[in-house]
Protein backbone atom coordinates (compact mmCIF):
# COMPACT_ATOMS: atom_id res chain seq x y z
CA UNK A 1 0.00 0.00 0.00
CA UNK A 2 2.29 2.82 1.39
CA UNK A 3 4.02 4.72 0.51
CA UNK A 4 1.66 5.87 -1.92
CA UNK A 5 3.79 7.88 -4.57
CA UNK A 6 6.87 5.49 -5.06
CA UNK A 7 4.02 3.13 -5.60
CA UNK A 8 2.48 4.99 -7.67
CA UNK A 9 -0.95 5.03 -6.54
CA UNK A 10 -1.32 8.67 -7.14
CA UNK A 11 -0.22 11.00 -9.63
CA UNK A 12 2.89 13.17 -8.95
CA UNK A 13 0.48 16.45 -9.13
CA UNK A 14 -1.44 14.76 -6.22
CA UNK A 15 2.03 14.12 -4.32
CA UNK A 16 2.67 17.85 -4.35
CA UNK A 17 -0.86 18.74 -3.92
CA UNK A 18 -0.99 16.87 -0.49
CA UNK A 19 2.89 17.74 -0.06
CA UNK A 20 1.29 21.51 0.31
CA UNK A 21 -1.54 20.23 3.03
CA UNK A 22 1.03 18.23 4.86
CA UNK A 23 3.04 22.08 4.93
CA UNK A 24 0.30 23.52 5.99
CA UNK A 25 -0.19 20.88 9.21
CA UNK A 26 3.64 20.94 9.73
CA UNK A 27 3.27 25.15 9.60
CA UNK A 28 0.17 24.85 12.07
CA UNK A 29 1.61 22.45 14.75
CA UNK A 30 5.24 24.42 14.38
CA UNK A 31 3.53 27.84 15.39
CA UNK A 32 0.70 26.61 17.54
CA UNK A 33 3.97 24.72 19.53
CA UNK A 34 5.72 27.66 19.74
CA UNK A 35 8.45 27.39 17.23
CA UNK A 36 7.82 30.65 15.81
CA UNK A 37 10.06 32.59 18.34
CA UNK A 38 13.29 32.28 18.64
CA UNK A 39 13.45 32.93 22.09
CA UNK A 40 11.18 30.17 23.26
CA UNK A 41 13.29 27.85 20.37
CA UNK A 42 16.86 29.31 22.35
CA UNK A 43 15.04 28.40 25.93
CA UNK A 44 16.13 25.10 25.76
CA UNK A 45 19.64 25.63 25.86
CA UNK A 46 19.91 28.05 28.78
CA UNK A 47 16.99 25.37 30.33
CA UNK A 48 14.30 28.17 30.88
CA UNK A 49 12.29 26.58 28.15
CA UNK A 50 12.79 22.75 26.80
CA UNK A 51 9.45 22.86 24.27
CA UNK A 52 12.09 22.45 21.32
CA UNK A 53 13.10 18.92 23.02
CA UNK A 54 9.85 17.59 24.31
CA UNK A 55 8.59 18.58 20.40
CA UNK A 56 11.32 17.06 18.88
CA UNK A 57 11.63 13.93 20.76
CA UNK A 58 8.14 12.89 20.87
CA UNK A 59 7.69 13.25 17.32
CA UNK A 60 10.62 11.60 16.44
CA UNK A 61 8.99 8.90 18.69
CA UNK A 62 5.59 9.19 17.37
CA UNK A 63 6.87 8.95 13.41
CA UNK A 64 9.01 5.85 14.37
CA UNK A 65 6.75 3.78 15.89
CA UNK A 66 4.09 4.89 13.55
CA UNK A 67 6.40 3.76 10.80
CA UNK A 68 7.35 0.30 12.22
CA UNK A 69 3.49 -0.18 13.36
CA UNK A 70 2.63 0.65 10.09
CA UNK A 71 5.03 -1.78 8.28
CA UNK A 72 3.74 -4.45 10.98
CA UNK A 73 0.63 -4.46 9.76
CA UNK A 74 1.91 -4.31 6.13
CA UNK A 75 0.20 -0.67 5.28
CA UNK A 76 4.19 0.44 3.98
CA UNK A 77 6.63 -1.08 2.47
CA UNK A 78 9.73 0.56 4.27
CA UNK A 79 11.95 -0.78 1.73
CA UNK A 80 10.35 2.10 -0.52
CA UNK A 81 10.85 4.46 2.76
CA UNK A 82 13.86 7.31 2.10
CA UNK A 83 16.61 6.63 4.62
CA UNK A 84 19.14 9.55 4.63
CA UNK A 85 22.38 8.84 3.52
CA UNK A 86 25.80 8.55 6.09
CA UNK A 87 28.54 10.90 5.08
CA UNK A 88 30.28 10.90 8.46
CA UNK A 89 32.61 13.52 7.82
CA UNK A 90 29.96 16.56 6.07
CA UNK A 91 27.38 15.36 9.00
CA UNK A 92 29.71 16.03 11.45
CA UNK A 93 30.49 19.30 10.05
CA UNK A 94 27.67 20.83 8.55
CA UNK A 95 25.99 19.43 11.76
CA UNK A 96 28.42 22.06 13.72
CA UNK A 97 28.50 24.97 11.55
CA UNK A 98 24.27 24.49 12.01
CA UNK A 99 24.48 24.08 15.56
CA UNK A 100 26.29 27.71 15.33
CA UNK A 101 23.82 28.74 13.41
CA UNK A 102 21.20 28.07 15.75
CA UNK A 103 22.32 29.60 18.61
CA UNK A 104 23.37 32.91 17.01
CA UNK A 105 20.18 33.21 15.00
CA UNK A 106 17.88 31.46 17.43
CA UNK A 107 15.95 29.84 14.27
CA UNK A 108 16.35 26.70 12.07
CA UNK A 109 15.36 26.63 8.24
CA UNK A 110 11.74 25.44 9.34
CA UNK A 111 11.08 27.51 12.20
CA UNK A 112 12.41 30.35 10.94
CA UNK A 113 9.72 30.41 7.86
CA UNK A 114 7.19 29.60 10.67
CA UNK A 115 7.97 33.17 12.77
CA UNK A 116 8.42 34.69 9.42
CA UNK A 117 4.65 33.93 8.63
CA UNK A 118 3.18 35.51 11.16
CA UNK A 119 5.32 38.94 11.11
CA UNK A 120 9.06 38.47 12.77
CA UNK A 121 11.16 40.67 11.46
CA UNK A 122 14.36 38.62 12.97
CA UNK A 123 12.84 35.87 11.23
CA UNK A 124 12.79 37.44 7.44
CA UNK A 125 16.38 38.17 7.90
CA UNK A 126 17.45 34.74 9.00
CA UNK A 127 16.01 33.11 6.07
CA UNK A 128 17.66 36.02 4.15
CA UNK A 129 20.68 34.36 5.78
CA UNK A 130 19.97 31.00 4.61
CA UNK A 131 19.89 31.93 0.95
CA UNK A 132 23.48 33.98 1.33
CA UNK A 133 24.51 31.05 2.84
CA UNK A 134 23.17 28.57 0.38
CA UNK A 135 24.18 30.88 -2.66
CA UNK A 136 27.69 30.34 -1.04
CA UNK A 137 27.73 27.14 -0.85
CA UNK A 138 26.68 26.50 -4.61
CA UNK A 139 29.73 29.12 -5.44
CA UNK A 140 32.59 27.48 -3.18
CA UNK A 141 31.21 23.68 -3.88
CA UNK A 142 34.51 22.80 -5.27
CA UNK A 143 36.42 23.91 -2.04
CA UNK A 144 34.54 21.11 -0.38
CA UNK A 145 33.63 18.48 -2.48
CA UNK A 146 36.08 16.58 -0.72
CA UNK A 147 34.81 16.84 2.88
CA UNK A 148 31.28 16.67 1.40
CA UNK A 149 31.74 13.09 -0.30
CA UNK A 150 34.06 11.75 2.54
CA UNK A 151 33.56 8.78 4.56
CA UNK A 152 30.07 7.35 3.16
CA UNK A 153 28.96 4.41 4.91
CA UNK A 154 25.72 4.24 2.97
CA UNK A 155 22.49 4.05 4.42
CA UNK A 156 23.04 2.18 7.52
CA UNK A 157 20.51 2.14 10.23
CA UNK A 158 21.48 2.82 14.12
CA UNK A 159 19.55 -0.48 15.02
CA UNK A 160 21.84 -2.48 12.86
CA UNK A 161 25.09 -0.68 13.58
CA UNK A 162 24.53 -1.63 17.10
CA UNK A 163 23.46 -4.70 16.40
CA UNK A 164 19.83 -4.96 17.29
CA UNK A 165 16.10 -4.82 16.25
CA UNK A 166 14.68 -1.62 15.24
CA UNK A 167 12.03 -2.45 17.63
CA UNK A 168 14.17 -3.12 20.64
CA UNK A 169 16.28 0.44 19.81
CA UNK A 170 13.05 2.12 19.48
CA UNK A 171 12.51 0.58 23.38
CA UNK A 172 15.68 2.27 24.11
CA UNK A 173 14.94 5.89 22.37
CA UNK A 174 11.90 5.96 24.47
CA UNK A 175 13.37 5.51 27.52
CA UNK A 176 16.02 7.94 26.61
CA UNK A 177 13.46 10.47 25.48
CA UNK A 178 11.57 9.70 28.84
CA UNK A 179 15.03 10.73 31.04
CA UNK A 180 15.36 13.65 29.06
CA UNK A 181 11.89 14.81 29.40
CA UNK A 182 12.20 14.32 33.51
CA UNK A 183 15.62 16.64 33.37
CA UNK A 184 13.34 18.83 31.00
CA UNK A 185 10.19 19.31 33.25
CA UNK A 186 13.19 19.67 36.46
CA UNK A 187 15.43 22.31 34.21
CA UNK A 188 12.25 24.43 33.19
CA UNK A 189 10.88 24.45 37.41
CA UNK A 190 14.60 25.65 38.11
CA UNK A 191 14.99 28.82 35.90
CA UNK A 192 13.49 31.92 35.61
CA UNK A 193 10.92 31.29 32.84
CA UNK A 194 8.70 33.91 31.04
CA UNK A 195 6.34 33.12 27.95
CA UNK A 196 7.02 34.42 24.75
CA UNK B 1 -4.23 44.89 14.47
CA UNK B 2 -2.13 46.08 17.24
CA UNK B 3 -5.69 47.23 18.98
CA UNK B 4 -6.74 43.70 18.19
CA UNK B 5 -3.70 42.12 20.50
CA UNK B 6 -4.36 44.28 23.17
CA UNK B 7 -7.83 43.57 23.36
CA UNK B 8 -7.84 40.44 22.54
CA UNK B 9 -6.11 37.19 24.22
CA UNK B 10 -3.19 35.76 23.22
CA UNK B 11 -4.23 32.36 23.16
CA UNK B 12 -1.57 30.04 24.72
CA UNK B 13 1.15 27.46 23.34
CA UNK B 14 -0.13 23.86 22.41
CA UNK B 15 1.22 21.46 25.05
CA UNK B 16 4.49 20.34 24.22
CA UNK B 17 3.92 16.46 24.12
CA UNK B 18 0.24 17.02 22.20
CA UNK B 19 2.56 19.14 19.66
CA UNK B 20 5.22 16.63 19.64
CA UNK B 21 2.47 13.81 18.94
CA UNK B 22 1.00 15.75 15.99
CA UNK B 23 4.19 16.52 14.53
CA UNK B 24 5.48 13.09 14.69
CA UNK B 25 1.47 12.10 13.00
CA UNK B 26 2.63 14.43 10.04
CA UNK B 27 5.80 12.90 9.66
CA UNK B 28 4.67 9.65 9.55
CA UNK B 29 2.00 11.09 6.74
CA UNK B 30 4.89 12.50 4.91
CA UNK B 31 6.42 9.49 4.78
CA UNK B 32 2.96 7.27 3.66
CA UNK B 33 2.21 9.66 0.91
CA UNK B 34 5.57 10.73 -0.43
CA UNK B 35 8.02 8.15 1.32
CA UNK B 36 10.08 10.92 2.30
CA UNK B 37 10.02 13.26 5.27
CA UNK B 38 9.46 16.84 5.73
CA UNK B 39 12.18 19.26 5.34
CA UNK B 40 12.77 22.91 4.83
CA UNK B 41 16.36 23.58 3.52
CA UNK B 42 15.79 21.47 0.94
CA UNK B 43 13.37 24.18 -0.65
CA UNK B 44 15.31 26.95 -0.33
CA UNK B 45 18.46 25.06 -2.23
CA UNK B 46 15.91 24.31 -4.95
CA UNK B 47 15.35 28.38 -5.28
CA UNK B 48 19.17 29.16 -5.17
CA UNK B 49 19.19 26.28 -8.20
CA UNK B 50 16.65 28.03 -10.18
CA UNK B 51 17.93 31.23 -10.11
CA UNK B 52 21.39 30.03 -10.79
CA UNK B 53 20.60 28.09 -13.41
CA UNK B 54 18.17 31.28 -15.03
CA UNK B 55 21.24 33.35 -14.61
CA UNK B 56 23.73 30.95 -16.18
CA UNK B 57 22.34 28.19 -18.28
CA UNK B 58 25.47 26.62 -18.79
CA UNK B 59 25.92 26.58 -15.07
CA UNK B 60 25.54 22.58 -14.99
CA UNK B 61 28.58 22.06 -16.86
CA UNK B 62 30.46 24.65 -15.34
CA UNK B 63 29.22 24.89 -11.54
CA UNK B 64 29.97 21.39 -9.74
CA UNK B 65 27.42 22.34 -7.20
CA UNK B 66 24.68 22.82 -9.76
CA UNK B 67 25.82 19.10 -11.60
CA UNK B 68 25.27 17.36 -8.52
CA UNK B 69 22.03 19.02 -7.97
CA UNK B 70 20.99 18.03 -11.72
CA UNK B 71 22.20 14.26 -11.06
CA UNK B 72 19.60 14.12 -7.58
CA UNK B 73 17.05 16.65 -9.25
CA UNK B 74 15.38 15.88 -12.63
CA UNK B 75 13.33 18.63 -14.17
CA UNK B 76 12.45 21.64 -13.30
CA UNK B 77 14.10 22.58 -9.52
CA UNK B 78 10.71 24.36 -8.25
CA UNK B 79 8.40 21.81 -9.18
CA UNK B 80 10.26 19.70 -6.02
CA UNK B 81 7.90 18.31 -2.80
CA UNK B 82 9.88 20.42 -0.59
CA UNK B 83 8.61 23.45 -2.71
CA UNK B 84 5.34 22.83 -1.97
CA UNK B 85 5.41 21.62 1.28
CA UNK B 86 7.15 24.76 2.08
CA UNK B 87 4.52 27.10 0.70
CA UNK B 88 2.34 25.21 2.81
CA UNK B 89 4.36 25.86 6.31
CA UNK B 90 3.91 29.78 5.36
CA UNK B 91 0.48 29.40 4.96
CA UNK B 92 0.12 27.10 8.03
CA UNK B 93 1.89 29.29 10.27
CA UNK B 94 0.25 32.05 9.16
CA UNK B 95 -3.19 30.86 10.07
CA UNK B 96 -1.98 29.19 13.36
CA UNK B 97 -1.02 32.75 14.42
CA UNK B 98 -4.17 34.32 13.51
CA UNK B 99 -6.11 32.32 15.11
CA UNK B 100 -4.16 32.41 18.03
CA UNK B 101 -3.97 36.21 17.66
CA UNK B 102 -0.27 36.57 17.60
CA UNK B 103 0.31 37.95 13.99
CA UNK B 104 2.45 40.91 14.28
CA UNK B 105 5.36 42.70 12.84
CA UNK B 106 8.55 42.67 15.00
CA UNK B 107 11.63 42.02 16.13
CA UNK B 108 11.67 39.96 18.50
CA UNK B 109 14.93 40.36 20.86
CA UNK B 110 15.98 39.89 24.87
CA UNK B 111 15.53 43.35 26.85
CA UNK B 112 19.31 43.32 27.18
CA UNK B 113 19.91 43.39 23.47
CA UNK B 114 19.23 46.22 20.66
CA UNK B 115 16.92 45.23 17.90
CA UNK B 116 19.76 46.04 15.34
CA UNK B 117 22.06 43.30 17.15
CA UNK B 118 19.53 40.75 17.46
CA UNK B 119 19.02 41.44 13.34
CA UNK B 120 23.14 41.41 13.08
CA UNK B 121 23.07 38.22 14.49
CA UNK B 122 19.90 36.65 12.78
CA UNK B 123 21.60 37.25 9.88
CA UNK B 124 24.98 35.82 10.99
CA UNK B 125 22.78 32.51 12.11
CA UNK B 126 21.30 32.41 8.57
CA UNK B 127 23.98 31.98 6.75
CA UNK B 128 25.90 29.85 9.00
CA UNK B 129 22.74 27.42 8.94
CA UNK B 130 22.06 27.64 5.39
CA UNK B 131 25.56 26.66 4.30
CA UNK B 132 25.58 24.41 7.08
CA UNK B 133 22.39 22.81 5.94
CA UNK B 134 23.97 22.00 2.23
CA UNK B 135 27.33 20.62 3.98
CA UNK B 136 25.17 18.03 5.94
CA UNK B 137 22.67 17.25 3.26
CA UNK B 138 19.63 18.38 5.21
CA UNK B 139 18.47 20.73 8.54
CA UNK B 140 17.10 20.00 11.49
CA UNK B 141 13.58 18.74 9.78
CA UNK B 142 15.14 16.98 6.82
CA UNK B 143 18.15 15.34 8.10
CA UNK B 144 17.85 15.46 11.73
CA UNK B 145 14.17 14.69 13.02
CA UNK B 146 13.08 12.86 9.30
CA UNK B 147 16.04 10.74 10.11
CA UNK B 148 15.88 9.92 13.14
CA UNK B 149 12.54 8.68 12.38
CA UNK B 150 13.93 6.32 9.92
CA UNK B 151 16.22 5.40 12.52
CA UNK B 152 19.03 6.53 9.71
CA UNK B 153 22.68 6.41 11.53
CA UNK B 154 23.59 10.08 9.82
CA UNK B 155 20.32 11.76 10.97
CA UNK B 156 21.16 10.68 14.74
CA UNK B 157 24.85 11.98 14.61
CA UNK B 158 23.62 15.01 12.28
CA UNK B 159 20.96 15.87 15.41
CA UNK B 160 23.84 15.22 17.91
CA UNK B 161 25.94 17.45 16.31
CA UNK B 162 23.67 20.36 15.83
CA UNK B 163 22.61 20.23 19.44
CA UNK B 164 25.65 19.78 21.24
CA UNK B 165 27.50 22.59 19.33
CA UNK B 166 24.82 24.94 20.28
CA UNK B 167 25.13 23.73 23.92
CA UNK B 168 28.46 24.13 23.79
CA UNK B 169 28.60 27.70 22.63
CA UNK B 170 25.35 28.60 24.55
CA UNK B 171 27.48 30.34 27.40
CA UNK B 172 29.05 32.59 24.92
CA UNK B 173 25.98 34.19 23.54
CA UNK B 174 23.84 33.79 26.61
CA UNK B 175 23.51 37.92 26.61
CA UNK B 176 21.70 37.26 23.42
CA UNK B 177 19.10 35.30 25.16
CA UNK B 178 18.79 35.85 28.63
Amino acid sequence: MGPLAPNELISENTNFLLAFFIGIAFGWVLESSGFSSSRKLAGIFYGYDAVVLKVFFTAAITAMLGLLFMSLFGWIDLSLVYVNPTYLSSAIVGGVVMGVGFIMGGFCPGTSFCGAAIGKIDAMVFIAGLFIGVYGFAFTYGWWEKLYLANYLGEPKVSEKLGMSDGLFGLFMILAALGMFIVAEWAEKKFPREEY
Amino acid sequence: MSNNTKTRKVRKYLNPYLGGVLLGLVLLAANFVAGRGLGASGAVKSVVATTIRAVDKDAVNTNPFMAEYAESHSGNPMKSWLVFEMLGVVVGGFLSGAVAGRLKLKVEHSPKITSRRRLVFALAGGVLFGFGSQLGRGCTSGSALSGMAVLSMGGFITMMAIFGTAFALAYFFRRNWI
